[in-house]
Parts: C-alpha cells; sequence; structure tokens
C-alpha cells in the first residue's frame, strides 16, 4: 500500500482515534492491550505525545517505537510484573483494556459468560480490571461493535463504572477515571447522564442506523451526527511505513 | 569438614510425598512462563486430591483442574498467551466441575500474597470495590480507613484477607542444593512471594550449580530465592515445559498447540493426548516431548 494516496481504512481511523485518546496524558505508562492500540499508542508517541511512556509488554521500558509485530531495542528501564502493579497503584498510567462486554454504565465483563457459577464461556478471568478502574486513566477497546459487545447489564462487572464505584463510596471514586471506549465504529466517552455511554463521533461511513443495530441498548446520536477525524498525511506515513509496514491493523479491523 | 549448609536436594516424588489431600498450593510463574510443570505432572500423577491451587493461571492449573485434583481454584486469570483461553480450564468451569471458584483481581491476589508474606490476617487494597469480585467472594469484607483522605473523607477499602500457602512450588533457571535460586530471564514474576507466603516451598530447577556459580557472571540481583525461604531443591532440566523459561528455552509453542487441540477436542483426543505424555513418569515425558518433536 503507497503511502497517502489511497483514502484510509477502517483500521487507520481507529488508530488514529487511540492516539488522540493518549493525546492528553502527558507522561504517563500507557498499557495498550491490542493491536490498534498499541499502534494508536505508538502513534500518539511519536505525534502528539512525546512523553509517554510503553513497554514492550513483557518487562522492560522502550524507548523506539517498532513495527507491529516487533518488540523494541532502545531500553530505558525495567519493567517486570511486580513493578507493574506499584505503576497501577502509583497511578500515573492509562491501560486501554478489551471489553468482550460493556454496558451502558461503563461496566466491563472480561471474566465470563453467563452465569458465574456455570459459565457459557469462561473468558480470561477478572485480570486487574476492578484495580485498573479505581486506581488510574482506562479506556477501552472493542475491535466488533455489536450487540453482543455492547450490551444492556454486563454477566460479571469486572472493569467499574461509574454508578457502582459511586456506590462503592470514595475508596472506589478517588481515582475512578473512565476515559474513552474506541470501537470499530464509533468513539464513546462516558459524560452521558450519570457518567453513562456517549457516542462523540462515527467513523466516516458508517451510518446512524447502522450503530443503532449494532449496540445492544439505546443510543442517543446527536444530530448531526459528528465524525471521526480523518487521519493526517503524516500520520497516515508514520502508520502506513513505519509502525505497521505489513498491515497488521487490517487483521483486527477488516476493511468492509 | 567442610561445614555447609544443608543439603536439601531431592527428587520429584520426594516433593509429592511432601504434600497432603486437602492442601494449598501456591504455583509460581505467570501464565505460560516458568511453570514448574515436572511438579505439576507429578502431582498429576499422585493420589493427591481436594487441593486449592493458587497461581497466575496457566496449564498448571487448567490440568489439576481437569484432572479434578481441584477443590479450590484460586486465581485472576488463566491463560496461555498465544492460547487466550486456557482449555482444560475453560472445559472445567464450563461443565462446573471445581467445586469452589474464588476469582480475584490480581492487584487483590498479590494483596492476598503480601498480606501472608507479612503474616497479617488482611491488607487494604482498593482493588475490588464496586466489582461483582466481592459478590462472588462474599466472604471478602471492606474496611473503612481511620485516617481521612485530602477531602476530608474516609475511604472504605477491599480488606484483602491474606492468602497463606502450606506449599509454594516454583522453578527457577539455576539454584544451589542448599535453597539458594537464580534466575536469569527477563522477570522474577512473583516467586520469591509465593516462597514467603508459604509454609514450605520447594524449587525446581534447570541445573543445580555449586554456590559460587549462581553469582558467577550473574547480576546478584538475579539471586531472588535465598535457602531462609527454601525447604527442597529438585534438578529438573526442562522441568517448565511446555511454559517459557527463558534464556534456558522458549516456549514450546509448536507442543502447546498440541496441548490446546486436544485439550479442546473430544474425550478421545485428550485420552491419546494423556496416554502418549502423562502416563508416565517425568523422564517418560520428557522422552515422548523428544520423539514427538523428532517427528515433527
Amino acid at each position: 500500500m503507497s503511502a497517502e494516496h489511497t483514502d484510509p481504512t477502517r483500521a487507520e481511523v481507529c488508530a488514529v482515534a487511540v492516539a488522540d485518546a493518549f493525546a492528553e496524558d502527558g507522561e504517563t505508562l500507557a498499557s495498550p492491550i491490542g493491536l490498534i492500540p498499541m499502534l494508536g499508542a505508538r502513534l500518539a508517541r511519536r505525534t502528539v505525545n512525546p512523553d509517554l511512556v510503553l513497554s514492550d509488554g513483557v518487562s522492560l521500558f522502550v524507548a523506539d517505537d517498532p513495527p507491529l509485530g516487533e518488540s523494541g531495542q532502545e531500553v530505558e528501564g525495567w519493567f517486570p510484573h511486580p513493578r507493574v502493579f506499584d505503576m497501577l497503584t502509583f497511578g500515573r498510567r492509562h491501560v486501554m483494556m478489551g471489553a468482550p462486554q460493556l454496558d451502558r454504565h461503563g461496566n466491563q465483563n472480561l471474566s465470563a459468560i453467563g452465569d458465574f457459577d456455570r459459565p457459557d464461556r469462561q473468558l480470561l478471568g477478572t485480570r486487574a480490571a476492578p484495580a485498573n478502574t479505581v486506581n488510574h486513566r482506562t479506556s477501552y477497546w472493542i475491535p466488533r461493535h455489536s450487540p453482543r459487545a455492547l450490551v444492556e447489564r454486563v454477566d460479571v462487572v469486572c472493569g467499574v463504572g461509574a454508578a457502582a464505584a459511586r456506590a462503592a463510596g470514595s475508596g472506589a471514586t478517588r481515582f475512578h477515571d473512565l476515559h474513552r471506549v474506541v470501537t470499530d465504529l464509533a468513539v464513546l466517552d462516558f459524560t452521558g447522564p450519570d457518567g453513562t455511554l456517549r457516542v462523540r463521533s462515527v467513523h466516516p461511513g458508517v451510518e446512524a442506523e447502522e450503530l443503532r443495530a449494532a449496540t445492544g441498548f439505546a443510543l442517543e446520536l446527536p444530530d448531526p451526527l459528528p465524525r471521526t477525524r480523518l487521519p493526517r498525511p503524516e500520520e497516515l506515513r508514520l502508520i502506513r511505513e513505519v509502525l505497521d509496514p505489513r498491515g497488521l491493523r487490517e487483521r483486527e479491523v477488516p476493511t468492509r | 569438614m567442610d561445614p555447609r549448609p544443608r543439603d536439601k536436594r531431592m527428587e520429584i516424588d520426594d516433593v509429592v510425598a511432601e504434600l497432603r489431600d486437602g492442601m494449598t498450593i501456591g504455583i509460581g510463574g505467570w501464565g505460560p512462563r516458568r511453570k514448574p510443570m515436572a511438579l505439576v505432572r507429578a502431582i498429576l500423577r499422585s493420589d493427591l486430591r481436594d487441593l486449592t491451587v493458587v497461581s497466575w493461571g496457566g496449564a498448571d492449573l487448567g490440568l489439576l483442574a481437569r484432572a479434578g485434583k481441584v477443590r479450590r481454584a484460586v486465581y485472576a486469570f488463566v491463560s496461555l498467551d498465544s492460547v487466550p483461553l486456557e482449555p482444560s480450564f475453560q472445559r472445567a468451569r464450563q461443565s462446573g466441575t471445581i467445586p469452589e471458584v474464588v476469582e480475584l483481581d490480581e492487584q487483590m491476589f498479590l494483596t492476598g500474597l503480601r498480606a501472608a508474606a507479612q503474616r497479617l490476617p488482611f491488607l487494604p487494597t482498593r482493588a475490588g470495590l464496586g466489582s461483582d469480585v466481592l459478590v462472588h467472594n462474599p466472604e471478602i469484607r471492606t474496611i473503612r480507613s481511620p485516617y481521612p483522605g485530602p477531602d476530608g473523607a474516609y475511604d472504605d477499602l477491599v480488606a484483602m484477607p491474606a492468602l497463606r500457602l502450606d506449599v509454594a512450588l516454583v522453578h527457577l533457571n539455576r539454584a544451589d542444593a542448599h535453597g539458594n535460586a537464580t534466575y536469569l530471564g527477563p522477570d522474577p514474576y512473583f516467586d520469591d512471594l509465593f516462597c514467603l507466603a508459604a509454609d514450605r516451598a520447594y524449587v525446581s530447577t534447570e541445573r543445580v550449580v555449586p554456590t559460587a556459580e549462581l553469582s558467577d557472571g550473574v547480576p546478584v540481583q538475579r539471586m531472588l530465592l535465598n535457602r531462609l525461604m527454601v525447604s527442597g531443591v529438585v534438578e529438573t532440566p526442562n522441568g517448565a515445559h511446555f511454559t517459557a523459561c527463558t534464556p534456558d528455552y522458549p516456549r514450546d509453542e509448536a507442543f502447546q498447540q498440541l496441548y490446546a487441540r486436544a485439550a479442546r477436542g473430544s474425550d478421545e483426543d485428550w485420552a491419546a493426548f494423556r496416554d502418549r505424555f502423562l502416563a508416565g513418569d517425568e523422564a517418560a515425558y520428557q522422552d515422548a516431548v523428544r520423539t514427538w518433536t523428532e517427528q515433527r
């Protein structure tokens, strides 16, 4: 694919939306989970936020931004698992996690689908979603925006939404900071009534009806619908020539 | 006479002989990385039952759950990384064969181990507040901070109970006969904490070396375990297989795929895998893996 001369793909729009989510963090540890989040975070460091701190996902802080699928060469620190949890509670961290289920209140589930005691489908487990959401900024990445992912009520509350945090008191709300949701169709945030999900923008080519049908709860859509911004030429060049020359991004968000 | 500390070398089956039905066993490593798999396989061969397993879960927890050894599973995730969902564990959960499930947040899990290592009944953490972890584990209480925050509010926090272990099993790259041990890979994980949280800890190792060799060309910061924390040492070359034991060997990705396919497959598929690889002792396992690798 030659740079700049073809239209941006949906995957590229998503990557730029992810970069925008990390734009205002300053010197923060970004923990992007997934291909597009990783691409977006590396793009953010190359453009809007050079202070961002990134790890290789194993045990090092890396100062350079290698192509997707490769690990960085320039080590700027040691970041083994025990330190991850220190950094988590220290708070200067912004995680972008997956969300097999996310509800309108911002509760996220990556534990199990169905009844917890006898799940239809056991997923990864709770991981650190409860800790993340009461300790530092948290965003979500949903590569398939569908009624199965965006649900009225999650089966297991792992990541804590605003109402659940409020109900648990100041211990839970003190550092609670849900930031952004990027999906393959839209960008959402949590500025709806009582901290519920709100559509910020819809990706180019996505219509209101498509978004409504893909969401498992009633979405209020602004009229006219704001559009997610297109990648700038320099961002496209970085994505296509530097950060993902093999086009791995298209696997996570195929062009339809 | 050369006064040296006790020689704690043991055979794999000596370690298993120290275990009892109903014990709480902590297993070190992380997911598919540096798991004491030779010891796990030995437990699989034993008559042990009703175990509580505390683990950053990978195939260790999957295999033990599938074999019906686990009465209580304590974990925050179970994953093989390149195979995101551990198929044996998934199957056990979906068929309801683990009687008690304690699924925690990772920070809660860590806080519980730290409380045990400090011999405290609990330690406070924010993690878990507002989540269903507290709904599904109603025995875990919250506690009000005796100190006000900057805004004058008194935070309610999770009082994470100590995850005290009867026994910890860990695998390190090198150990001496006395229980000092070194990891050579990128990450210590929490193996030292597991040992401190346990009444007794057993370390399996790629190679037992003289004490002086542990720090020979190796930064002393890599000496993770000291003999105060360790009751026994077992030499088990390739003993973390098929998990990674960097830099001695990477994860055996091909074998992991073979395992995952069998675990996801029919009862016959699983029986064939089990009979081929898990029916005999550790030497038989290593032989079977070698043969399979050569035939590929």
